[in-house]
């Protein structure tokens, strides 16, 4: 029993000393965390863009994603120095709770509506998204709701409201709280409609068609917010601030304005004038 | 505190989707569990109480599908109940069934295993005795089945706690569909994701209750028996 007892105590100590190891090797405030959503992220737009921030600005720059309530979230709980997202109201929501003054758009692109090739609901050709998704639900063609209050599922959610129509219990309406590119497979499996972003619609392989785009109630506008050292004295507000700044300068700009090209013979992302 | 608040809303309101969720969970595991027991305790009982020719090698494919990841299962059934997979015209994808069908590819190894395993430690003198009183092969079967009634519940129990706790298989076949699919672990994923941590939680407090009261039926079985 002695001998188990020595051990146990003896890892603690080991744990112990490593994890100190951990935390001596990284350079205080050379890392900046970004909290982003799943659509830049997957888009690899935040991979084609890191290699050249930290070559530019000596920071090491720690992405996680998740949809944009959570990205957010992180944010909340002190987890992140800054946020990439996309969704206006959940937006203004937190910098009303006093993280930040101001939430920094620099960049938009389009939502998609994508369904079935043969448009069953025959929403090609709409004038807005919202005549669409009355199309939709005129025709209860299957419809696939992301329902994981992301940026995408929140602009979902503003098209219906514009509409005056609430698809939740509807037989053709169907929430499945998940990921973007899951919801497109199981659009995909049910011949179903769905909203989504572009980049990732464009790098999902599937049998769906884009049915309506670059109508002006699809617009996409991403945006930056530093957390403010108010809240967390530790969050790396010089990092978050070099990250603005370089995002701005004309060679991010264009990095941005050509991503996507070389792939899908259009850009993914525009930035904002 | 306010958290804490929030958890004995969920707990003890009335939120409709919260009940929804914990019936098809409920539902789900009921049926994965049954007919990987009907399947898996005749099988545990042949391959632990017969000597035969490559018994060896049946046991290690049983306890290699024992390792098989959930995520691999779903995405075999997956594939195959896909639009585009050969019973893709069943239209069962995104269904319970498909979930139970997910579930029985892990589930039912696992009691092979623990059935195989249980009745192999103590088959030697029984199978002396029901050769030496002169019963073989149906009405043996059905002997084991009868002697090891009481330990079978708590292997049945224990694949109860696998399905109810599985969530990578589950969340492929099923796509936690909103009052449709959604189960607790799925619905424990997606609300962790969305930030919502109190729901996610008392999700979590509620399987835990679950288990625990699983525990205490196992426990209970295995006291009465102890005491005959």
């Amino acid at each position: 029993m002695k001998s188990i007892k020595k051990i146990i105590v003896l890892s603690l100590i080991l744990i112990l000393l490593l994890s100190t190891f951990g935390c001596t090797q990284e350079p205080e405030n050379k890392v900046l965390r970004m909290s982003t959503t799943t659509s830049v992220n997957d888009s690899g737009l935040m991979a084609y863009l890191q290699p050249v921030f930290e070559e530019a600005t000596g920071y090491t720059l720690e992405i996680t994603s998740a949809g944009t309530g959570a990205a957010i979230e992180k944010g909340r709980m002190g987890d992140a120095d800054m946020l990439l997202v996309h969704s206006k109201s959940a937006e203004e929501e937190f910098i009303g709770e006093g993280f930040n003054e101001e939430r920094l758009p620099f960049m938009y692109n389009f939502f998609v509506i994508v369904g079935p090739a043969d448009d069953p609901a025959g929403v090609a050709g709409s004038a807005t998204a919202a005549e669409a998704f009355q199309k939709i639900a005129d025709s209860g063609a299957l419809f696939i709701s992301r329902g994981d209050s992301s940026g995408t599922h929140n602009k979902e959610n503003a098209i219906w409201n514009s509409i005056e129509l609430d698809p939740a219990g509807q037989p053709w309406y169907q929430s499945v709280g998940q990921g973007m590119g899951q919801t497109l497979t199981i659009a995909d499996e049910q011949q179903a409609y769905t909203l989504s972003d572009k980049a990732t619609f464009l790098a999902h392989e599937d049998s769906l068609a884009m049915h309506l785009e670059e109508t002006d109630d699809m617009k996409n506008t991403y945006s930056m917010i530093i957390i403010s050292a108010d809240r967390f004295p530790e969050s790396n507000v010089a990092g978050a601030q070099a990250f603005v700044d370089w995002i701005k300068t004309d060679q991010a700009r264009q990095m941005i304005a050509e991503y996507g090209m070389s792939e899908y013979g259009e850009p993914l992302f525009f930035n904002q004038e | 505190m306010e958290l804490l608040r929030s958890i004995f809303d969920l707990l003890f309101g009335s939120d409709p989707e919260l009940r929804q969720i914990i019936a098809v969970t409920l539902r789900m595991s009921f049926f994965s569990t049954l007919l990987s027991s009907l399947i898996g305790i005749p099988l545990g009982v042949l391959l632990g109480a017969n000597k035969f020719r490559g018994k060896a090698f049946v046991t290690r494919l049983v306890n290699t599908f024992l390792g098989l990841p959930p995520v691999v299962a779903g995405l075999i059934v997956l594939l195959l109940l896909s639009r585009s997979g050969p019973f893709g015209s069943l239209r069962l994808l995104y269904t319970v069934d498909a979930m139970v069908i997910a579930q029985l590819l892990l589930i039912t190894p696992f009691i092979i295993a623990m059935t195989a395993n249980l009745v192999g430690v103590n088959s030697m003198a029984i199978n002396e005795t029901l050769a030496g009183v002169g019963i073989g092969g149906v009405k043996r079967l059905k002997y084991f089945l009868l002697d090891f009634r009481v330990p079978f519940i708590s292997i049945v129990l224990a694949g109860f706690g696998r399905s109810i706790a599985e969530v990578g298989a589950v969340q492929m076949v099923g796509g936690n569909v909103q009052y449709k699919t959604r189960v607790m672990t799925t619905a424990i994923m997606m609300q962790t994701n969305m930030g919502r941590f109190d729901f996610a939680i008392t999700l979590g407090l509620i399987l835990l209750l679950i288990s625990f009261l699983v525990n205490s039926v196992v426990q209970h079985i295995q006291k009465v028996t102890a005491d005959d």
